[in-house]
């Protein structure tokens, strides 16, 4: 172990104040796992995994509205790796694809542009999913398409914005949450300022941190030392990459292209203002309006403890389907799937302990 | 007039597949060796000892890629198989299939390749066949290669001779094939260029030879990467495997897109690497032997065959702490943020 981080664990050590910490990142869900720092912290902080994986956190009836576009004969729907797997009510996208289908994986959406360009006699969907970091780059798309004058593009937009889902969960009195580990990268968008005044409001210490094992310790110890002395404030860890003032231009896009409208969570329900639709003036590239999809009900998969383990209720682990009905190969609900989801990763990285039992 | 792609007519067995056979196989392979004399099949000599025979087919997209081509991929996967045997590689059968309307240079260009990877490795291309597909049914080209090897005197190479205390050894980095191809496929562009480790290991073989029983077992961590092979060795020896994350090598530029893209270069695929476990009393000695051979710069000790738990992989993180590290399960997909 390099001295660093001998050092950020003695400082962690030291405590003996009780805490719950919630990560709400998929990116520090899967390195918190990946370098075991469960194994190492003293038994009295415990980490959580909050709603921070925008696969997870999709709401089944639009994932069943996307797989039912797809299989639709004149469009080309395209989106992010991630998705292919994820279990609709009737199959997923790969097994769409494997009947017929034409699904498309892209790194970008801007390449989103260039197929719809190639194909003009199909409808070419784009799948908008994630959170303020890659939203940004589909609100450009939108806006490339609208220069290009592309009439077969569009966008079926499940994007979706952190600050509400933080609040909703601070609101829940069956959750236990003391202080936050708050996203790097939807940070390096936000800046600071949104979780200054949820720290604020709701009395708990925040830190920005990065995902180095190193610094999410110094998060950890950052945030234990606000506990101790009862101090609630936005703190910036991942300073070498996140500015406080966020990317003021990427909130611009943002802006111009989306507004906030009232989204379904799994696991968390209906959140006023947390998601992000196309704005009038975008109207004729929103996928839900050109194909008339009516808005969807189903939220949850039935069985599966996905809401529990979103809102930090639960841990992976103690969801009676995980690691046997529900595995990567054989996945029950979307938190299996993704990379970033809280179930795939409390499974490939499980510690010794559980593995022994 | 010459057509400049396979059409049909190539694999009709008449005289455009005469010419195709004479032109661009028998004049790439048998330049000189009077080896192809376009027999049924090859008659060989084999030395004393037990022969080995490996089979695999290549069906990789891109057909070129940095580092390497289908060619060389499908020369070098079949000698890997055979060194991981304990073999010396000695003889390759190849198999064509052709799809309608692929570019004849580029069919040249792969045949050469496979030739020159043949030739490094010492191994001789003897027999093959070739067939074409109309448009669509296949991907431009796949090609099978089957080889045959002689075990020599003193060599034994399985996961029943792993024990517990022997060491485990990697032949170089991880994951360097798998996210060049990643990259090419996707058109990921990074600063510092990644290329395919691609290369045939027969040297890793001839080196290690005067090790004899020294060496217990040797795999090749293609598809599935490192964990993949660990795993499955554990499961067929029945014991565990003990590693240490930050002694294996991986290159910075292979590590920092791994984690943009969300994936692990631990289950990446490796076409040039070799992962040998040995006794405990040579280890230092087979790395110097490694260290010397341009495929073994890298070479590493990564850690050690344990007695429980059976049939696992552990892995001891950077902060000293012990996880699982499981068999791929599912697809290797990249994440959306």
């Amino acid at each position: 172990m390099d001295s660093v981080v001998q050092q950020l664990l003695e400082l962690i050590k030291a405590e003996t104040i009780r805490c719950s910490l919630m990560e709400v990142c998929g990116t520090h869900t899967m390195a918190i796992a990946r370098s075991g720092i469960r194994g190492v912290l003293p038994p009295n902080i415990r980490l959580l995994s909050g709603p921070g994986c925008p696969v997870c956190v999709t709401s089944q009836g639009d994932l069943d509205a996307v797989i039912d576009l797809a299989e639709q004969e004149d469009i080309t729907l395209v989106t992010f790796g991630d998705m292919l797997r994820v279990p609709g009510s009737h199959g997923s996208l790969q097994e769409a694809r494997s009947r017929g289908a034409d699904v498309r994986v892209v790194y970008s959406p801007l390449e989103t542009l260039e197929i719809a360009r190639q194909r003009p006699e199909r409808q070419v969907v784009f799948l908008g999913i994630g959170f303020e970091t890659t939203a940004p780059a589909v609100a450009v798309t939108v806006q490339r398409a609208h220069q290009l004058g592309l009439k077969n593009l569009s966008v079926y937009s499940v994007h979706k914005i952190i600050p509400p889902a933080l609040e909703a969960i601070f609101s829940d009195p069956e959750v236990q949450v003391d202080g936050l580990i708050c996203p790097g990268h939807v940070s390096i968008v936000l800046g600071l300022e949104p979780f200054e005044k949820l720290a604020a409001r709701y009395h708990k210490p925040m830190v920005v941190t990065g995902f180095e094992a190193e610094d999410i310790l110094e998060g950890i110890g950052m945030l234990v030392r606000q506990l101790k002395t009862g101090t609630a404030r936005a703190e910036l860890q991942y300073r070498r990459v996140v500015r406080a003032q966020g990317n003021p231009a990427a909130r611009q896009v943002l802006d111009q292209v989306f507004t906030p409208v009232d989204a379904a969570w799994r696991g968390l329900g209906i959140i006023p203002a947390s998601g992000l639709d196309l704005r009038p003036q975008y109207a004729d590239y929103n996928a839900r309006r050109r194909f008339q999809i009516k808005p969807q009900q189903r939220y949850e998969i039935p069985g599966c403890s996905c809401g529990a383990i979103l809102s930090g209720k639960l841990n992976p682990d103690q969801c009676p389907l995980f690691g046997k009905a529900c595995t990567p190969t054989q996945p029950v609900g979307p938190c299996m799937v993704s990379q970033e989801g809280a179930c795939a990763a409390f499974y490939r990285y499980q510690p010794l302990r559980s593995a022994e039992v | 007039m010459k057509p400049s792609q396979i059409i049909m007519a190539h694999g009709s067995g008449g005289l455009l597949s005469q010419r195709l056979i004479e032109e661009y196989f028998v004049r790439a392979f048998a330049e000189g060796e009077g080896l192809w004399e376009l027999n049924d099949g090859a008659v060989l000599d084999l030395p004393p000892g037990k022969a080995v025979i490996s089979t695999d087919s290549f069906v990789i997209s891109p057909l070129f890629f940095p580092g390497g081509d289908i060619g060389k991929l499908a020369v070098s996967g079949t000698v890997n198989d055979l060194v991981a045997c304990g073999a010396r590689p000695l003889y390759l059968s190849t198999a064509f299939i052709l799809e309608e309307g692929f570019s004849l240079d580029s069919l040249g260009e792969i045949v050469k390749s496979m030739a020159r990877t043949a030739q490094q490795a010492g191994v001789k291309l003897v027999t093959g066949d070739t067939k074409v597909v109309e448009r669509g049914s296949a991907d431009q080209v796949f090609i099978n290669t089957t080889g045959i090897g002689v075990i020599p005197p003193g060599i034994d190479y399985r996961p029943g001779r792993i024990k517990p205390g022997d060491r485990i050894l990697v032949s170089g980095t991880m994951g360097d094939h798998g996210l060049t191809i990643l990259a090419q496929r996707e058109g990921l562009r990074f600063r510092t260029p990644v290329v395919s480790d691609c290369a045939p290991l027969h040297e890793i073989g001839k080196a290690l030879q005067p090790f004899g029983e020294q060496i217990h077992c040797m795999r090749d961590p293609t598809r599935g990467g490192l964990a993949t092979v660990l795993n499955e060795l554990a499961a067929q020896s029945r014991l565990g495997m003990y590693i240490d994350e930050q002694k294996i090598p991986v290159l910075d530029a292979v590590r920092g897109a791994c984690e943009m893209l969300g994936m692990d270069p631990l289950y990446m695929a490796n076409e040039g690497k070799m992962v040998i476990i040995c006794a405990p009393q040579v280890s230092q000695q087979v790395l110097e032997v490694l260290h010397k051979l341009p495929v073994g710069q890298n070479a590493a000790d990564i850690g050690k065959v344990v007695s429980q738990p059976q049939g696992m992989v552990l892995i001891k993180t950077a902060l000293g702490t012990e996880r699982i590290l499981a068999a791929l399960e599912g697809e290797h997909v990249p994440r959306i943020c």
